[in-house]
C-alpha cells in the first residue's frame, strides 16, 4: 500500500493561468459603464499565495455609491420594471450559460484573488454560481405561485426596489451570485459590494452582465472597502439591504438601518457543532469531519467548527482523524492537487494564529500534522484543539481558519445543550446509523441547516440561513424568494 | 342599604401565576368622569426579566406541544373569551369604548382564535419545502418557532389588537411576552383569565403592564429574548427596539394595530426555516 504519511510525494499539478486576463486597472461598472472611482483613488488586490499585485481596483467613495444608486433607481423606475418576468428570466439563463462557457477563466481568477484551491473552485464553486443564477431565472415569471395567499384580493407580488448588497471574501463569486439572482429574478436592481480582498470575479461577473445585455444599471458594481459598505447599506434610497458577513458587522447594519424603512437579510457567523455518535460510520464521519472544517481553509461561515464526539468512540475518531490530517496537501491553491489552499489575508492569517495561542493559553491542547506549509505566502496547516472546555474562546468564538475544537459528550441531550450553547446557529452536522436519533439531534439543534451523515452540501434550491445571532432570513429555494418580495397578505 | 361593589384587584400575569409588580408600583387607571376603575399594576425592568426567565422555562414544553394541542389550546381560548363576553363588553366600556364597539371588539377577538387555532397544523405544510437538490440527497426545509417573542401594544391595542398579535405568536410554538400600556390593563388582565383557564401552559403568555418606557427597552435589549412584535406607529419606539434588538441579532417587527388583516404570515414572522439534509443510497 502506498504510504501516504512518509510517501508524500505528489508531482505539481498546476492549473495554467494563461486562460485569464487580468487587467492592470479596474473601474466600477456603474449604470452599464465602466468608470474610474471620482478622485481615481484605487487600491491593489493581491494572491495571497505569493504576495503579488494582480491588479488595481478602483476604490469608490461616497458619491460613487450614490451614482451607482441612482442608476440602480432608473433602471428600476424605467426600463427593467417595463421587462415581463419571462424576458427577466431569459436575462438570468444568458448569465448563467455564459458562466458555464467561461467556468475555467473565473475559477482560476476566483483561486488566484482569494486562494482557494482549484480543485474547489473549479468544482464547486463556480458550477454553483451557474446552477444557481439558473435556478433564479426560472422563477422569474412564476413569481406568483411562489407565496401562498399572496394573490388574496387582486394584490400583486411586487419588487421591493433597489437592493444594496454586501458580501465576504470566502466564497466571493458564489455570494454575488446568491445576491443577485434572486434579486433579478424577482425584478428588483442591484448595488453590490464584493470583499476588497476579493474584487476580480465580481468584476468579471459584471463583464458577464453586459455580455448578456441586461439593461444598464440593473447590476452595479462598487468595490472598495468597509467605508464603501457603509454607504452602501447607509444610502437613503436603498429599499433593501442584504448581508453577507460577520455578526459584528450585521450588528452595526441592524442599529444603522433601525429608524429607516429598510429590510435586510443578515448571514452572518457561525459556530457550527459536528456531532459523532458512536454508532456512527466512523470512517465516512472522519470524511465528513475533514471537508467540514478543512474545505476552503474553514473559511466557512458554516463550517463544522466544534467537534463533539461521544466519548466511547472518542480516541478512534481522533487518532483516525489525526491519521487523514497527516494526508492533506496544503500548498498552491492553483495546484490540482491541494487541499487547503491560502488563508485569504494576512489579516485573517494573525487572527487565526492569535486565536490558537489563546487556546494554549487556557489550557488546551494544540495538534497539527506534520505536512509541509509553504513558507511564502499565507498558509496555516489543519489544526486540532484537544482538552478544550465550553468556555474557551476558541470553542465560543468563530475562528474562520482551519481550527477544529473537540469536545466530548456521554448522552444525547448533553451533545444538544453543548452544541446549543452559542450565540450562533447557522449549521450542525450529526452522524449516527439511527434515524431515530439523527432526527431527534436535528430537531434540537437550534441551527438553520442541519447535515445528517453529510456535511457542507450546497444546492440552489436548498434554503440557506440561521438562527440567532447567525443571521436573519434565507438564500436559495423558494425561501430565498421571500426578502426580495413585497405583498399585502 | 344598597349592597357594596367587591372590586378587583388587577396584578401581572407571570409564569402562570398572578403576582403584584416586584416594584409595588401601582397606578390608578381613571375612567371618563375621573374615578378610579382600579389601581393597576406597574411592571418594573426587573418583572420584565424574571418574566424572561419563567418564559423561557416553558418554551421547550410549548414548542414541543403537539398542533393538535395547540390548536386544541387556541380553541378553548376562544371558548372561554365568548363565554366571557358580557364581562369583556362592560371591561372595554370603562376603558372608554362604546357598547357597539366593545361587542363587536370581543366577537372579532373570539373569531381571530378559532381562526388562527386553526393554522396550528396547517401553516407548516404551506410555508415547508422538499427541495429537488441535484446531489444524491433527501433535503427539506421546515418552519419552526424563533423562540420568545415580545409583543409590544399600544394605547390603541383594545382587546383585538391584544388577541391578534398574541395568537399567532403562540400557535406558531413560540412563549410570549405582552407588554401592555395602562390604558388597557384591566383588558388584558381579564385576558389573562382566560388564558389561565384555557390549558395554556403556564409561561407561555405572560401579561406585563404599565408604563412602556419602562418594560420596552429592557425587553429589546434582553439577549434571550429572540424577536419582538411592535404594535405601534411611534417611530422612535421602532428605532429603538431596533437598536437595543441588534444586540443579539433580534427579529423585529413592525406591525400596525389599526390593520386587523387575519393571515398565515404573521405566524410566519417568527418562525425559521430549518434545511435538514441526509444521503440517499
Amino acid at each position: 500500500m502506498y504510504d501516504f504519511i512518509n510517501g508524500n510525494e505528489y508531482a505539481p499539478a498546476p492549473e495554467s493561468t494563461a486562460i485569464v486576463n487580468i487587467k492592470k486597472k479596474y473601474g466600477l461598472y456603474i449604470g452599464g459603464k465602466w468608470v474610474d472611482a471620482q478622485g481615481k483613488k484605487t487600491f491593489e488586490t493581491i494572491n495571497p499565495a505569493n504576495q503579488q499585485v494582480l491588479s488595481k481596483v478602483a476604490d469608490a467613495s461616497k458619491a460613487d455609491v450614490d451614482a451607482a444608486v441612482k442608476a440602480a433607481r432608473k433602471a428600476f423606475e424605467g426600463e427593467w420594471s417595463s421587462i415581463s418576468g419571462a424576458e427577466r428570466g431569459k436575462y438570468l439563463y444568458r448569465i448563467a450559460r455564459i458562466l458555464q462557457e467561461r467556468s475555467r477563466e473565473f475559477a482560476v481568477l476566483e483561486s488566484m484573488d482569494g486562494g482557494k484551491p482549484i480543485r474547489e473552485s473549479r468544482d464547486i464553486d463556480i458550477p454553483l454560481v451557474a446552477a444557481h443564477f439558473f435556478y433564479y431565472a426560472g422563477w422569474a415569471d412564476k413569481l406568483d405561485f411562489a407565496f401562498p395567499g399572496a394573490g388574496i384580493g387582486g394584490q400583486k407580488v411586487k419588487p421591493v426596489g433597489v437592493v444594496g448588497q454586501v458580501i465576504p471574501w470566502n466564497f466571493p463569486l458564489m455570494m454575488a451570485a446568491w445576491k443577485i439572482a434572486p434579486a433579478l429574478a424577482s425584478g428588483n436592481t442591484v448595488v453590490l459590494k464584493p470583499a476588497e480582498t476579493t474584487s476580480l470575479t465580481a468584476l468579471l461577473l459584471a463583464e458577464v452582465i453586459e455580455e448578456a445585455g441586461v439593461p444598464a444599471g440593473v447590476v452595479n458594481i462598487v468595490t472598495g472597502a468597509g467605508d464603501t459598505g457603509k454607504f452602501v447599506v447607509g444610502h437613503p434610497d436603498v429599499n433593501k439591504v442584504a448581508f453577507t458577513g460577520s455578526t459584528c458587522v450585521g450588528k452595526h447594519i441592524l442599529k444603522s438601518v433601525a429608524g429607516t424603512d429598510k429590510s435586510y437579510t443578515l448571514e452572518l457567523g457561525g459556530k457550527a457543532a459536528h456531532i459523532i455518535m458512536d454508532d456512527a460510520a466512523i470512517d465516512q464521519a472522519v470524511e465528513g469531519i475533514v471537508n467540514g472544517i478543512f474545505f476552503n481553509q474553514g473559511h466557512v461561515c458554516c463550517a463544522g467548527s466544534r467537534l463533539l464526539v461521544q466519548e466511547g468512540v472518542a480516541d478512534k475518531v481522533v487518532k483516525k482523524l489525526q491519521k487523514r490530517m497527516e494526508t492533506l496537501i496544503v500548498g498552491n491553491p492553483l495546484d490540482k492537487n491541494t487541499d487547503i489552499g491560502a488563508i485569504n489575508s494576512k489579516e485573517q492569517l494573525a487572527k487565526i494564529k492569535s486565536l490558537v495561542k489563546t487556546a494554549t493559553k487556557e489550557g488546551a491542547t494544540v495538534w497539527q500534522p506534520g505536512t509541509s506549509v509553504p513558507r511564502k505566502g499565507n498558509f496555516y496547516p489543519p489544526t486540532l484543539i484537544l482538552d478544550c472546555a465550553q468556555s474557551h474562546t476558541v470553542v465560543q468564538e468563530e475562528i474562520f481558519g482551519p481550527v477544529l475544537t473537540i469536545q466530548t459528550f456521554r448522552t444525547v441531550n448533553e451533545a444538544v445543550e453543548k452544541a446549543n450553547n452559542t450565540q450562533y446557529g447557522l449549521s450542525g452536522g450529526v452522524w449516527s446509523d439511527k434515524g431515530a436519533k439523527v432526527f431527534k439531534l436535528t430537531d434540537n439543534v437550534k441551527a438553520g441547516i442541519m447535515w445528517a451523515n453529510t456535511y457542507n452540501a450546497f444546492d440552489p434550491a436548498s434554503p440557506f440561513g440561521g438562527f440567532k445571532e447567525s443571521g436573519i432570513g434565507r438564500e436559495g429555494g423558494l425561501h430565498g424568494l421571500y426578502p426580495y418580495v413585497k405583498f399585502n397578505a | 342599604m344598597s349592597r357594596l361593589k367587591v372590586k378587583k384587584t388587577y396584578k401581572l400575569y407571570i409564569g402562570g401565576k398572578f403576582p403584584r409588580s416586584e416594584s409595588g408600583r401601582t397606578h390608578a387607571l381613571l375612567d371618563k368622569k375621573g374615578d378610579v376603575i382600579a389601581n393597576i399594576a406597574k411592571a418594573s425592568k426587573k418583572d420584565l426579566r424574571n418574566t424572561v426567565v419563567a418564559t423561557r422555562k416553558a418554551q421547550a414544553g410549548w414548542q414541543g406541544a403537539s398542533p393538535h394541542l395547540k390548536g386544541q389550546i387556541l380553541y378553548r381560548l376562544a371558548e372561554m373569551l365568548e363565554g366571557r363576553k358580557a364581562q369583556f363588553i362592560s371591561v372595554l366600556k370603562e376603558s372608554g369604548m362604546s357598547e357597539k364597539s366593545a361587542i363587536k371588539e370581543v366577537e372579532k377577538s373570539v373569531d381571530a382564535l378559532v381562526y388562527y387555532a386553526g393554522w396550528s397544523d396547517k401553516f407548516q405544510a404551506i410555508y415547508s419545502s422538499v427541495n429537488p437538490v441535484s446531489s444524491p440527497h433527501y433535503n427539506f426545509s421546515a418552519p419552526v418557532p424563533t423562540g420568545i417573542v415580545g409583543v409590544v401594544l399600544d394605547d390603541k391595542a383594545g382587546l383585538y389588537g391584544i388577541v391578534s398579535q398574541m395568537a399567532p405568536v403562540i400557535v406558531g410554538g413560540n412563549s410570549t411576552l405582552l407588554v401592555v400600556p395602562s390604558k388597557w390593563a384591566t383588558v388584558a388582565m381579564e385576558l389573562a383569565e382566560v388564558i389561565h383557564t384555557s390549558d395554556v401552559p403556564g409561561g407561555v403568555v405572560n401579561v406585563l403592564t404599565g408604563e412602556l418606557p419602562d418594560m420596552v427597552p429592557t425587553l429589546s435589549g434582553h439577549m434571550d429574548v429572540n424577536a419582538v412584535a411592535v404594535c405601534s406607529s411611534d417611530n422612535e419606539l421602532r428605532k429603538s427596539v431596533r437598536e437595543l434588538g441588534a444586540e443579539n441579532v433580534k427579529r423585529v417587527v413592525f406591525r400596525d394595530n389599526s390593520k386587523g388583516n387575519l393571515s398565515p404570515y404573521p405566524i410566519m414572522d417568527f418562525q425559521e426555516i430549518k434545511t435538514t439534509w441526509h444521503p440517499v443510497g
